[in-house]
């Protein structure tokens, strides 16, 4: 492979790199010079939940029917035994199960 | 007037001990950890990225989402315009991270500045869930966050190689639910995390706005409008006792 075969996929990584670490010290940054009154204290306290619902709700509707039932074996695993693996491979079990059954 | 927050001076600690039960609190999440990352590996290997480079871009990156949707877009000549729009598309799946650091920082700004600059550097969903949870049911020790992120740095880096080899297994992520590891994952820890008083409103805001957004814009963007709504609903309509 030649120099200039590398450089470019290289750079490309490196650039996406930066990018992230910008995005992972951007948010920290800000909150640590902008005052923490009581209304940002209950919404950065309710954020960690509201990122979640705002990814989970929309890739579930894009997923299908399979995605659902997905969640719902995750759900109900971990309601019923805590266990966040359990969780995961309930859910994970129920999808491919779905899929190969031919479900959307 | 408010009382000042209990929390608002005591200094965080970041132990040893608290990075061991973050490695542990982790342990759950390797199945999911280790496909995605054979996934992204596999991914790399369709685009023709040497194992080198697979190995540098999930050491450096170290997020599975924009790897993959990077890789989708991977270009065969690399001009400035083809780098500045796979920078650009990295910053919007991975702008998440910077709701996640924004809310860490009153926690982790009280911990020691090393370590916890250390844990942002790592910072992903994971760790991020993990840590949250953990500090979400009365923990301090910074350590956890830290500890969390580094254990599944290494595992995610590692991971990445038998799926750069084995990319011709893997080719069919839907099939293996890969696609879902991310969600299934989320709405496991969520259990964990849902208080009634104070998500009831804040948590059908955010899937409202995420899924009309999801509708409206190309993207993750979802995500950002989502969190943004759901978290400012919770900052408005907070308790006032």
């Amino acid at each position: 492979m030649t120099a200039t075969e590398w450089a470019g996929p290289v750079t490309a990584i490196l650039a996406m790199a930066a990018a992230t670490y910008a995005v992972r010290f951007a948010g920290y940054w800000i909150m640590s010079r902008v005052p923490l009154t009581p209304f940002l204290r209950a919404a950065l306290e309710a954020l960690p939940g509201a990122i979640i619902v705002a990814t989970v709700v929309p890739l579930a509707m894009r997923g299908g029917l399979s995605a659902w039932i997905g969640i719902a074996a995750a759900t109900l695993a971990m309601v019923a035994v805590r266990k966040d693996i359990a969780a995961l491979a309930a859910g994970m079990g129920a999808v491919m199960a779905a899929r190969a059954l031919g479900l959307p | 007037m408010h009382a000042p927050h209990p929390d608002a001076a005591r200094p965080v600690p970041c132990t040893v001990a608290g990075m061991v039960e973050g490695a542990r609190l982790s342990v759950p999440m390797l199945p999911g950890v280790l496909v995605f990352a054979a996934a992204v590996g596999a991914a790399s290997a369709e685009k023709g990225l040497t194992l080198g480079q697979a190995v540098l871009m999930s050491f450096t990156v170290y997020a599975g989402a924009s790897q993959l949707l990077a890789l989708q877009l991977w270009p065969e000549v690399f001009s400035l315009a083809a780098i500045a729009a796979l920078a650009a598309v990295t910053t919007a799946v991975n702008l998440r991270f910077l709701l996640m650091g924004a809310a860490l920082q009153p926690w982790l700004s009280r911990g020691p500045t090393g370590p916890v600059h250390l844990g942002l550097a790592g910072l992903t969903d994971a760790n991020f869930v993990i840590g949250s949870r953990y500090h979400a049911q009365g923990g301090q020790d910074a350590g956890v966050f830290v500890g969390a992120g580094l254990f599944m740095w290494i595992i995610w880096t590692l991971a990445t190689i038998p799926g750069h080899a084995l990319g011709h297994l893997l080719t069919d992520p839907r099939r293996f639910a890969i696609d879902m590891v991310m969600p299934l994952t989320f709405t496991a820890m969520s259990i964990g995390l849902f208080r009634l008083r104070r998500d009831r409103l804040a948590w059908p805001v955010a899937a409202g706005a995420a899924v009309i957004t999801a509708h409206l814009v190309a993207g993750y963007w979802f995500i950002i409008a989502g969190a943004v709504a759901g978290s400012l609903a919770a900052g408005a309509f907070r308790d006032r006792d």
